[in-house]
């Protein structure tokens, strides 16, 4: 199996923000926000304050890395239901069709013909602003593209040989969708939840800073660019760096996806070679 | 041998349901299958072969369905049996392998997984014994370093391979009844022998009835003891596998038989046609009056356009469904 470039370096950028969020609190300088002092504050970056200070003289560069708790934590958790959501749903209304697929169906339009960031507002207006919220809100709100995909890789793979072969060595309906369909489609959903964590990590972003994500002070990159919004032409690295941030995380996890499609195809997949 | 038979057919109706009314797409199948016993069903492409098989293992699905008629195994009705007990039946009892080795195993599982899985759904195994169970099927089948081979994916085996571990797993649980839906038609001629020959022993060695679809039949002739022809959608001649080469009764057959190219004779040394049954099989919609055969059969009278003849019972053994059988 040959490494590709976009895989190791979408690999890389999201193991970095993993061990970064697990790790920052060996790796902050401060107390992230704890350690406001007026006397540092807007500081430019300098080798004491590497990305600088805010208005409050809180180190981004700690911020920055405790926001990535939130972000990953969000991006990952809301994306994992959305695909459980999804393939479940899209699963069994492909292969059981009739009028459980109509059903799934009509609810997946009306997912998609809803934007699900305005859905997810909504949401949220209802919850209330924070982390469970927001994973409530971005979990049930971005279902539908995995769910379409699952139905029309079940409906597909239903009519394969090997399936109709399960039927008749006597595999329940369960079995078969765990066993037989599943593995099959597993591929293209796990790159659809790769790339669905991106944009769960910039629907949190969106969400923070609309001041709807996690109540400050604690930062999230999404917040602390909301923030940042009023002194982007004074202390422009408030911005910069959660920001940059967000954009490689979210690179990361786009580069993932697609270095995954590349290598989860069946044929490629072999214990010698 | 008790003195019921493992299956029993008796006047099987398959209709068509195209939306606004129902066809019969098999009707009048009637036939029986004794423990151990090897029956060949042959017919062309559509004749209803395939279908009356799916309707023995309860897969038909809409637009087709049991219009009419009996099935027994072993000597209990099955034609309306719940999801549950037939899939009680199914893959333990009554097993298949399909035309398609290339498509019959699940690519993205090891064989040997798919193999050991029977014996932990039907048998009620543990994983590690069904595996060490595997192991022996696979051996069973005579494929070389069965302990390596059950971790190979199905792209890693070759065609002929593939149909061995799909026998492997047809009969893993040691069903009564085999059904063999064109096992050998995706193979070529040297492992198309092997294969058949490798099945025919375990099902001897086991007890197995075979139940074999082919449009072959030749082929079927020399696994089977007994033969039943099928012509749009009825069974004509059912005979024992000798006696429909020496003296075919039906004339279907016996045009069946009559354009079978014989080594050495002149129309396979290319100095005579090879002999044809005039005319095209009719359209399921539409079939015609009496005996479905009667357009292209050059024995035909009036009595066989208008009524449908019933099965006479021959001398020699076999049945045929014909008023001016030899």
């Amino acid at each position: 199996m040959k490494l590709r470039a976009n895989l190791v370096i979408g690999g890389s950028l999201f193991a970095l923000a993993i061990i970064v969020g697990l790790l920052a609190p060996w790796l902050a300088h401060t107390d992230p926000v704890m350690d406001a002092n007026l006397m540092n504050a807007e500081e430019p970056p300098s080798w004491t304050w590497w990305f600088g200070t805010d208005g409050q003289g809180r180190d981004i560069y700690s911020r920055v890395l405790y926001g990535a708790r939130v972000s990953l934590t969000v991006g990952i958790v809301s994306q994992l239901i959305n695909s459980v959501i999804g393939v479940a749903l899209g699963l069994s209304a492909g292969y059981f069709g009739g009028w459980w697929d109509d059903v799934v169906n009509a609810l997946t339009n009306l997912m998609l013909a809803i934007p699900s960031l305005i859905f997810a507002l909504a949401i949220m207006a209802v919850l209330g602003p924070g982390l469970t919220s927001l994973l409530i809100a971005l979990g049930l709100t971005n279902w539908s593209f995995t769910c379409r995909l699952a139905r029309a890789s079940a409906l597909s793979l239903r009519n394969q040989g090997y399936v109709q072969a399960a039927t008749v060595l006597g595999y329940g309906d369960l079995r078969i969708m765990i066993t037989q369909l599943l593995p099959n489609m597993l591929g293209p959903i796990v790159v659809i939840g790769t790339l669905g964590m991106g944009s769960a990590v910039l629907s949190e972003a969106a969400l923070s800073f609309l001041g709807l994500g996690v109540r400050p002070p604690f930062p999230s990159w999404g917040s602390m660019l909301s923030e940042a919004r009023d002194q982007i032409t004074t202390a422009p690295w408030l911005s910069l760096f959660p920001g940059l941030a967000i954009f490689l995380t979210v690179l990361g996890l786009n580069l993932l996806g697609d270095g995954l499609r590349d290598i989860l195809d069946p044929h490629s997949r072999s214990r010698r070679t | 041998m008790t003195g019921v038979p493992l299956v029993e057919v008796e006047d099987l109706r398959i209709d068509l349901d195209d939306g606004s009314r129902r066809v019969a797409a098999a009707e009048g199948i009637s036939f029986r299958i004794d423990r151990g016993e090897t029956f060949g069903l042959v017919g062309e492409s559509g004749c209803g072969k395939s279908i009356t098989a799916l309707a023995l293992i309860g897969l038909l699905r809409p637009p087709l369905s049991i219009g009419g008629g009996v099935i027994r195994f072993d000597g209990k009705e099955i034609q309306h049996l719940s999801a549950a007990g037939q899939r009680e039946l199914r893959g333990n009892r009554i097993a298949m392998i399909f035309q398609e080795p290339m498509t019959a195993l699940n690519p993205v599982s090891p064989v040997g997984r798919q193999i050991a899985e029977m014996f932990v759904l039907h048998k009620g195994k543990s994983w590690r014994e069904a595996n060490q169970l595997a192991v022996e099927s696979l051996a069973s089948v005579r494929v070389p370093a069965p302990e390596r081979r059950v971790n190979d994916y199905p792209h890693q085996l070759s065609g002929g391979m593939r149909q061995r571990v799909m026998i492997a797993i047809a009969l893993a649980c040691g069903p009564d009844l085999l059904i063999a839906d064109e096992p050998t038609t995706a193979l070529d001629v040297t492992v198309q022998a092997e294969i058949i020959e490798l099945m025919r022993n375990l099902c001897a060695e086991r007890g197995t009835a075979i139940l074999m679809i082919s449009h072959d039949l030749g082929l079927v002739a020399n696994v089977c003891r007994r033969v039943a022809v099928m012509y749009a959608g009825r069974i004509v001649e059912e005979r024992g596998s000798a006696d429909i080469f020496r003296a075919p009764s039906h004339p279907y057959t016996q045009g069946l038989v009559a354009s079978l190219p014989r080594l050495g004779s002149r129309a396979a040394l290319g100095r005579t046609r090879l002999k044809e049954i005039a005319g095209v099989v009719p359209a399921i919609t539409g079939f015609p009056d009496g005996c479905r055969f009667n357009p292209r059969c050059a024995q035909a009278t009036d009595i066989c356009r208008t009524v449908a003849p019933h099965t006479d019972v021959l001398e020699a053994g076999g049945f045929v469904r014909c008023y001016h059988h030899a």
